[in-house]
């Protein structure tokens, strides 16, 4: 156990401890001992730096299951510290924003912090395992923390369809992920993703590559709510606001994007990844950014914009997957992409966080998060009014914040694209630049919407649960760190190009990586220019325009999906797998008896018909077959007329006597095939039974046949001739095909001389096979036993009553 | 002589089926009482049928007929009866209890006819 693992169990660890000091320092908010841990293990990681800086990594592995090649290895590189960083950092950040928003009396504190820190582990997990199965049980470990942290407010409704939703569709995508690292480790034979990217040449290859690729994608897509799969992503808003803030915006939904950066060495030369990733981006990006105008709980457009936001993420890895086909040496132009992906990702996650928190914030001091309630609240909140706008800002792009460098950025990309002429993107590419821009539009538009319908124009004391007022000082400190940061690299963008966005995009394009050296990070405030400026001006100028004229243009909205949205395809397809299983169960789980047998009959006839038939199985040779005599030809005549007796009595005791008859005829064949001890058998058994039944029976109503339909009867007729026939079938080619002789000899030559005896059948019974004599003596006591408990013992309806009392 | 002991092992078992697919429980338990004869019948013929002296070393014969199936018959008819026995008796109770023998009605549901 090297120090990374004690890092990623950490978190796990200290749920243990949680309870307790939640019980016994309850004067204390929880929160501040559960604190201590992200900051520790944030100092821990940061001791990482100068490693990945210089791109090398640094590999741990404990033996888990060594024997299928399972172990618990941990693994660090540019990206996964960079993940980790993130993890850790705004965890801390998130754990003492919740001191403050979580009340110490009315939550169950202990319950939350259990939860969020099997989150924290179960994350650190996913972004430094480098075997995927490890790696797909702490991802399964984040989707059930999700699962109880959304639903933390359990005895609401909307908590809980929120995470049951979440939990279908997040574990269906691991699921899903699951089989494609099965296929991945089928076809390169090892667990472990470093090696998987080794022979990434060999695997494009292989004809599995895709089918793996597609599920692992899936995987990644849920996760990250993409297109079709983000509409988990707005019910789990229902969370507490940490929580949202945390796992909604910071960490959990780009574990999608950490897995698609990780498998990128491995699947990034297919062109089938730059299209899919690239365009679900791009589509999904669009789509979100303008679904999320039309929300009025700001917890929803922050939602949509982080679905929108991951989908920009997710086309700029897409698109970055060309550089490894056009890329020389001295020309970064894809590379970019990847780069403006990872310093997006870092962007995100900080003016994501406080945008959250600033949230929580509004909804924690007016006691609503309703845009049409809110307004004016500038002067009433001036500190949170100036983090919104510095994170808004930031996530429409506008300068000096980061997201303008990184929006820059992926513009440029977009329009890199059009001189690709791989992927028949000569035809298709101008669709990505256009798309990007609709989609920053409407980023831009809900971005104000978020700053002026909150805090500008009228304020409507008299909607407002509470009178609304600044937050404390402790619940603004994330915040305002978080709004630090996208400050500070907005005006400084250069700081962390070479000590984390470097290292990182190299771990995602290493084949590009020229040896020993580094991939050219530099991000620059002023590039001159560009068309990438034109169109950030372009989105600003019409993006306010619409913003003016929304009254007048929002009406569209009404228009617009509405009617069929994935929503409610979800739950529709819900109802009906529920219908539908319903129905189906009901329909052959009748209760009757009847519809059991014929099941198991109708599959006795069908397997065995088959089977003989495919088999050619049949055989009929009667040459070895004894000859028939007059005695038995009789006795068949009888058994057979006592047969039909029983089939169309009308009376009770007509069927019981032919039942006796035929009992008697068998015995009677006993006789002729000279088996004397089986007919006397034979013939008191089917006395005592005979007597039996008449016993038995004298109660009951005449042998009714239930006025029984004759299509009914026509149907029992059908299955029990085909019974019938299999079984003759199955008899004549059992007989025809006698493959060894008998082991008779041995009983017939030993009955005397090794157990004294003359009768064989009785010498078998009792000497050579006494234990099967022995159980059948059970099974009649049992028999008896049971009979006499069934006719004495009476516990009815209404308690215990015994015939004797 | 076994091929005509397989046709009428045959016949036991369609009329033993087609007794169990019927409603009424008294018609289900006969066929079970067929279905056990068609077995025992079965199994005899599969040990073959050709002449051959009562499995009884007394009586000096150079063949016997195969002692073996006749000792797995005979394990299986007292078996078959204790088995057929308790059936009796629960469906005797059963329509002391429930006052019916009607499968249809055992189930707890309205006869569909």
């Amino acid at each position: 156990m090297s120090l990374l693992h004690w890092a990623i169990l950490a978190p796990f660890l200290m749920t243990l401890f949680v309870p307790f000091i939640h019980k016994r320092a309850s004067v204390i908010h929880t929160g501040w001992f559960v604190l201590i841990l992200p900051i520790v293990l944030f100092a821990v990681f940061l001791q990482y730096l100068p490693v990945t800086r210089m791109n090398s990594s640094i590999t741990q592995t404990v033996a888990w299951i060594p024997s299928l090649d399972i172990n618990f290895t941990a693994y660090i590189d540019g990206l996964s510290l960079l993940f980790a960083l993130l993890i850790t950092g705004i965890g801390a950040l998130v754990v003492l924003y919740s001191v403050f928003y979580l009340s110490k009396t009315k939550e169950k504190l202990g319950h939350f912090y259990v939860y969020l820190l099997m989150f924290m582990g179960a994350m650190l997990g996913v972004v430094l395992s480098d075997n995927v199965i490890t790696l797909y049980m702490f991802w399964e470990f984040t989707s059930i923390s999700s699962f109880l942290l959304i639903a933390y407010w359990y005895d609401r409704e909307r908590s809980r369809y929120g995470a049951l939703k979440s939990m279908l569709i997040t574990v269906f995508g691991g699921l899903m992920m699951l089989g494609g690292f099965l296929v991945l480790s089928l076809m390169g034979d090892t667990f472990s993703i470093r090696e998987l990217a080794a022979q990434a040449l060999e695997l494009n290859e292989d004809p599995l590559f895709l089918l793996a690729m597609v599920l692992v994608l899936l995987g990644a897509f849920t996760k990250s709510a993409q297109f079709p799969f983000y509409i988990w992503l707005p019910d789990a808003m229902e969370a507490p606001t940490p929580v949202s803030a945390y796992l909604h915006s910071a960490t959990m939904v780009k574990a999608g994007i950490y897995l698609v950066a990780r498998f990128s060495p491995i699947f990034a030369l297919s062109g089938y990844w730059f299209w899919i990733v690239g365009a679900v981006g791009l589509f999904t990006m669009t789509w979100a950014s303008f679904n999320a105008v039309k929300q009025t709980d700001l917890k929803g457009i922050l939602a949509f914009s982080t679905v929108s936001q991951l989908g920009l993420i997710m086309s700029l890895l897409g698109v970055g997957a060309a550089s490894l086909h056009v890329e020389t040496l001295d020309d970064h132009l894809y590379t970019a992409a990847i780069i403006a992906a990872v310093f997006h990702l870092i962007n995100h996650a900080t003016f994501k966080g406080s945008l959250f928190m600033v949230v929580g914030i509004i909804d924690h001091e007016t006691g609503t998060r309703d845009i049409r309630k809110l307004g004016g609240l500038m002067s009433l909140m001036p500190v949170t009014f100036t983090l919104s706008v510095i994170g808004a800002f930031s996530m429409a792009g506008l300068p000096p914040f980061n997201g303008f460098l990184s929006k820059e950025m992926f513009f440029a990309s977009m329009v890199h694209l059009l001189e690709l002429d791989l992927f028949q993107m000569d035809t298709w590419a101008i669709l990505f630049p256009v798309m990007a821009w609709i989609g920053s539009v409407f980023t831009f538009l809900y971005s104000m919407m978020i700053v002026f319908k909150v805090f500008t124009g009228r304020f409507q004391p008299e909607k407002l649960e509470k009178k609304p007022h600044e937050a404390p000082i402790g619940m603004l400190v994330s915040p305002i760190i978080l709004a630090l940061l996208v400050v500070v690299f907005g005006l400084f963008p250069n700081l962390l190009s070479y000590s984390l966005i470097q290292p990182a995009a190299a771990a995602i394009v290493p084949a590009i990586l020229p040896p020993g050296g580094q991939l050219d990070v530099h991000i620059s405030f002023w590039h001159g220019f560009k068309p990438e400026l034109f169109m950030t001006i372009g989105v600003i100028v019409i993006g306010i325009l619409l913003y003016k004229l929304m009254p007048k243009w929002i009406k569209i909205y009404d228009y617009m999906p509405g009617k069929v949205t994935l929503n409610q395809f979800y739950n529709a397809s819900l109802y009906a797998a529920e219908r539908g299983s319903n129905a189906i169960t009901n329909a052959y789980m009748t209760g009757f008896i009847r519809s059991y047998l014929v099941y198991i009959f109708t599959f006795f006839i069908a397997l065995l018909g088959f089977t003989m038939w495919a088999k050619g199985a049949f055989h009929y040779d009667a040459s070895s077959a004894a000859s028939i005599g007059l005695y038995e030809a009789g006795l068949v005549v009888v058994l057979a007329i006592s047969i039909v007796t029983i089939l169309l009595a009308k009376s009770r005791l007509t069927s019981i006597i032919a039942l006796g008859a035929v009992g008697y005829t068998v015995s009677l064949f006993f006789v002729v095939f000279r088996a004397p001890d089986l007919a006397l058998t034979q013939l008191v058994i089917e006395t005592v039974s005979t007597a039996l039944f008449l016993l038995c029976f004298y109660h009951l109503p005449a042998l009714s046949r239930h006025n029984e339909k004759r299509r009914f009867q026509a149907g029992n007729a059908l299955v029990a001739a085909g019974v019938g026939v299999i079984v003759t079938l199955i008899g004549i080619s059992a007989h025809s095909s006698k493959f060894f002789p008998s082991i008779n000899e041995y009983y017939i030559e030993n009955t005397y001389k090794k157990a004294g005896g003359e009768n064989m059948v009785n010498v078998i019974l009792v000497d050579f096979r006494g234990f099967d004599t022995l159980f059948e003596i059970t099974v009649l006591s049992v028999a008896a036993l049971g009979i006499y408990g069934l006719i004495k013992l009476r516990i009815g309806k209404g308690g215990e009553t015994n015939e004797n009392q | 002589m076994e091929i005509l002991m397989c046709i009428v092992a045959g016949l036991l078992f369609a009329a033993a089926v087609y007794l169990m697919l019927s409603k009424s429980l008294l018609r289900i338990i006969i066929g079970t009482g067929l279905l056990s004869h068609g077995t025992h019948l079965m199994l005899l013929t599969m040990g073959g049928l050709k002449g051959g002296a009562v499995p009884v070393l007394g009586e000096h014969a150079s063949l016997y007929t195969d002692p073996i199936p006749q000792a797995l018959i005979l394990t299986a008819i007292v078996i078959s009866f204790g088995v057929t026995a308790v059936f009796l008796v629960i469906a005797y109770r059963a329509y002391q209890e429930l006052g019916t023998d009607n499968m249809e009605q055992m189930r707890g549901m309205e006869t569909d006819d």
